[in-house]
């Protein structure tokens, strides 16, 4: 099968690749750009460790086709910080001790910026309902939400 | 909440950031799919879509013919001859004369590209003789069940038994009749649980390569890395030293990455495609099909109970199926069923039963929920019946230090009265309940495990400390070890670098399993320190003049021991290192044992739980782990480990579970309807991190990976009861299950 020119723009850089149709966005984002931040937990949409934005929108990107990214912006776990300076949620999760593994970190990170960028006092309820499309296997999500709150609160300005 | 502070420990106990933190939260950590290497070729496999078939003819040409295949093998690549567990795991690696479950690997395909490999797998023509298949542990061990394979069986099953009983075990002690003869109550009940999978995020991954000479590398995420070398190149009849295996940074494994799976393919694909590198990922439906669930388990639990509480004796008899090979762990499921009591009278007895299912791996205390959901059930309906208190109940017949386990050995320092104790008085249990709400307790044990360990550390020209350890850190193990080392060598946490190495760095070390590797790495981290600030101190003496025995290591450095040692002015950790190469050169400590002095770990939780009378549906509301954790490294990630452990249990209980169709294939082999619990399905889970030191290692740690996946499937049980009046003896406990069981209560 002949292979698609795509070009896009990753965390405020633009980039090209060569795509094969079927290849996922998750695919070409690993195996074509060298960006392995956003994982392959399931392929089917279920786990959220291959989150990221396009065009401002949260999506698994294993159920976003290599080919969609034409034209439009994509935004990873690469692009979260600053330089060396962490998103108060990347501080947060490592001070909670928000991950064990840390597989599905990179997931949540970006689903959790999602939430807070449109909702940035959420209850608890909302951030666990906000984050019942990404799997934790190893937390129990307890400090994953708690990070979450921090993290909001310190956004907004509050002392935690 | 812990124990957080201890005037005899600066840095045991705190909570610093984890020293892997930063490269987790940014995507820099490299898993086990996170890596290429020049040349690489992409695999795929092919597997059986049947539960048992006879394999008639494999064509793999039409395969090979496609352009961009480099290489195809079935299990005409490995070996011949191999007997006993090497035969078991290479049989497991690839199908020879039948499949024996749905999923198992029958050739793969490595190509220049993913999507070239799949292609080329669906070109391997596979011609099967579907055979009669058994799934369920209690058609498995009928003697007329389909046979497995004959001739399985090992010497400690008895004449006449079932073809498909491969392991069988009995063990007691006392008097049975005359314990039974002396309750006030004996009651007897059958529970079962459904095989679950560990469901860790992370497909198995790896990069392997092997040349001609036989010579050969891996990436791969596993939970231990000289157990792969050593199946790997068990499977391939290859020698293990010539087989370099580095481990990747591990998405979860709870058990199930401590054994082979895909890993020898690529290995055997590399070697036949000239010994370019090979990278095998598996999908998810892969990982469901085909990797280590645990067993599925039949069970009959018999207890004779006096009006007071007191236990006066107890049989089990626990039927467990492994998949298609044995192993199931019934063994470990029977020494755990009365861990937590002191019993007179026990009879234990077990059989390990073959189906057409994937092979059981470790599962986060093998064995131990499923016994724990069969006797801790019981003994809560007994409670019931005879109107005591669970916990006092538990507290009557707990083992104490010193008790003769139900199992053999002696208990050492334990902490399960301590446990139930702080349980008591915990606030969670005056909480009020309304109505269609329940409260559930259990306890739970693990035996915890030392394993062959090796660590290395040395000190760098500037006073800081590296270690190298050969446990794969998946949760906050360098924290621990990098604690536990500079407490030691009395300097700060931030100057250690704790590094998980490959295998040709360390001698073996078994994987971080059995709860051992923050004790057993931990212990042989604080032994090599010392080793190291006894070279130290010797330099000091020999710059004084003066005896090494003289001389003492206070706060990070030397100093004489006392004043008739000599009057000098410490010498800092420093100051030694910044001259060693002029004082006899680098210093550094290793140790290599198989650790004694592991310490059991006992735990209790509390449920409270909601049931919705129209739908069966279980919402729990409160959720309590009490453990004995001997000592938290770092509170932050023990606490982290009751939680998880709670979770996985939770999800064992209400929702995960195998469904096989009647073709014997698996029906769920996605996240979607494999459904492990999500964020909204669970509360904050409270812990109480109880600190009962284990003597036997330096800072008092006992293990606590494990145990806290026991309780919860019986104390949901025992909620779900209290809530509802219906005793669920069978899981999961899904919506339509407790239902039905609240339907049947008319």
């Amino acid at each position: 099968m002949s292979k698609v020119h795509v070009t896009t723009t990753v965390n405020g850089d633009t980039v090209e690749f060569l795509t094969d149709p079927r290849e996922t966005l998750l695919d070409c984002l690993r195996d074509k750009l060298g960006m392995t931040g956003s994982k392959e937990g399931c392929g089917t949409g279920d786990c959220g460790a291959c989150s990221v934005m396009l065009d401002g929108v949260l999506v698994s990107s294993c159920l976003v086709l290599g080919v969609e990214a034409e034209g439009k912006t994509v935004d990873t776990i690469e692009g979260m910080a600053k330089g060396n300076d962490l998103h108060p949620l990347q501080r947060k999760f490592v001070e909670h001790a928000a991950l064990q593994c840390g597989f599905c970190t990179p997931g949540f990170l970006v689903a959790s910026k999602a939430l807070l960028d449109q909702n940035p006092d959420p209850t608890e309820e909302e951030v666990r309902y906000w984050l019942a499309g990404n799997l934790c296997r190893c937390t129990g999500y307890d400090k994953i939400v708690r990070a979450v709150l921090d993290a909001a609160a310190e956004l907004r300005g509050e002392a935690a | 909440m812990a124990k957080d502070e201890y005037k005899e420990f600066r840095l045991v106990g705190t909570r610093p950031d984890r020293p892997d933190g930063l490269d987790k939260v940014t995507g820099r950590a490299r898993y086990g799919a996170d890596i290429a290497a020049p040349g690489m070729l992409w695999a795929a496999v092919v597997r059986s879509p049947h539960a048992h078939a006879r394999i008639v003819r494999i064509d793999t040409s039409k395969a090979e013919a496609l352009p961009g295949v480099k290489a195809v093998i079935t299990r005409a690549d490995f070996p011949e001859g191999l007997t006993g567990e090497a035969w078991n795991m290479q049989e497991n690696t690839m199908a020879g004369e039948r499949a024996l479950y749905d999923g198992h690997a029958v050739a793969a395909v490595a190509a220049i590209s993913a999507l070239i490999a799949q292609d080329a797998a669906r070109l391997v023509e596979v011609e099967y003789e579907i055979l009669p298949h058994v799934t369920d542990v209690d058609e498995a061990i009928k003697p007329d069940a389909p046979v497995i394979r004959a001739g399985a069986a090992d010497a400690t099953v008895p004449e006449g038994m079932p073809p498909n009983v491969v392991r069988y075990m009995e063990f007691g002690h006392g008097d049975l009749d005359a314990g039974f003869a002396a309750a006030d109550l004996v009651m007897e009940k059958t529970y079962k649980t459904e095989a679950t999978h560990q469901g860790y995020i992370e497909p198995h991954a790896c990069l392997g390569q092997l040349g001609s000479d036989g010579k050969g590398e891996m990436w791969v995420c596993t939970q231990g890395h000289w157990y792969i070398r050593k199946m790997c190149t068990d499977v391939l009849g290859l020698d293990p030293a010539q087989l370099r295996v580095t481990p990747s940074e591990i998405g979860g494994g709870f058990g199930g990455k401590t054994t082979i799976f895909m890993e020898p393919l690529s290995l055997a694909l590399s070697r036949k495609a000239g010994g370019r590198p090979v990278k095998v990922v598996m999908s998810r439906a892969e990982v469901l099909r085909a990797t280590g669930p645990t067993a599925s388990a039949s069970m009959d639990v018999k207890i004779g109970m006096k009006k007071d509480g007191t236990m006066t004796a107890g049989k089990v008899v626990f039927r467990m199926q492994g998949g298609a090979f044995p192993g199931a762990p019934v063994d470990m499921a029977l020494y755990c069923a009365f861990a937590a009591y002191k019993v007179p009278a026990l009879h234990h007895e077990g059989f390990d039963v073959l189906a057409n299912r994937p092979r059981a791996a470790a599962y986060r205390a093998p064995g131990s929920p499923m016994a724990a959901y069969a006797v801790e059930s019981l003994v809560d309906e007994m409670c019931k019946e005879l109107n005591l208190d669970p916990i006092d109940t538990r507290l009557k017949n707990a083992v104490r230090d010193g008790d003769q386990s139900s199992y053999g050995p002696k208990f050492g320092s334990i902490g399960l009265v301590e446990v139930l104790e702080a349980m008591k008085a915990h606030p969670n249990l005056q909480a009020p309940l309304g109505p269609n709400q329940g409260r559930g307790v259990a306890s739970g044990f693990w035996f915890n495990h030392g394993g062959d360990t090796s660590v290395s550390m040395a000190i760098s020209e500037d006073g800081t400390a590296q270690v190298s350890i050969g446990t794969p850190d998946i949760g906050g193990l360098r924290a621990s070890i990098a604690l536990m080392t500079a407490e030691t060598l009395g300097i700060a946490y931030d100057d250690v670098r704790v590094n998980v190495v490959e295998t040709g760095a360390l001698g073996v070390n078994e994987p971080t399993h059995g709860s051992r590797a923050t004790f057993a790495s931990g212990k042989a981290a604080v032994i090599a320190a010392r080793q190291a600030i006894t070279e130290m101190c010797r330099r000091a003496a020999a710059e004084w003049g003066i005896d090494a025995e003289a001389v003492e290591w206070v706060d990070g450095a030397a100093q004489p021991a006392g004043p008739n040692a000599g009057k000098f002015p410490p010498m800092t950790i420093k100051e030694i290192a910044a001259k060693m190469s002029s004082t006899g050169g680098p210093i550094a400590g290793h140790h290599e044992s198989v650790p004694d002095g592991v310490g059991a770990s006992f735990g209790a939780h509390v449920v409270d739980v909601e049931v919705d009378p129209e739908t069966g549906r279980t919402t729990i509301l409160r959720y309590l782990v009490v453990q004995d954790a001997g000592r938290a490294i770092h509170p932050s990630y023990v606490e982290g480990q009751y939680q998880g452990g709670a979770a996985q249990g939770i999800g064992w209980a209400l929702n995960e579970g195998y469904i096989y169709g009647d073709d014997g294939r698996l029906q769920n082999p996605v996240f979607l309807d494999y459904r492990v619990p999500v964020a909204s399905d669970l509360p904050m889970i409270d812990t109480v991190i109880v600190e009962v030191p284990n003597p036997g290692h330096p800072y008092g740690v006992r293990g606590v990976g494990e145990t806290g996946i026991t309780p919860p499937l019986p104390a949901i049980a025992n909620a779900i009861h209290a809530a509802t009046g219906a005793r669920l003896r069978s899981l999961p406990m899904n919506p339509p299950s407790v239902l039905a069981a609240i339907k049947a209560l008319g």
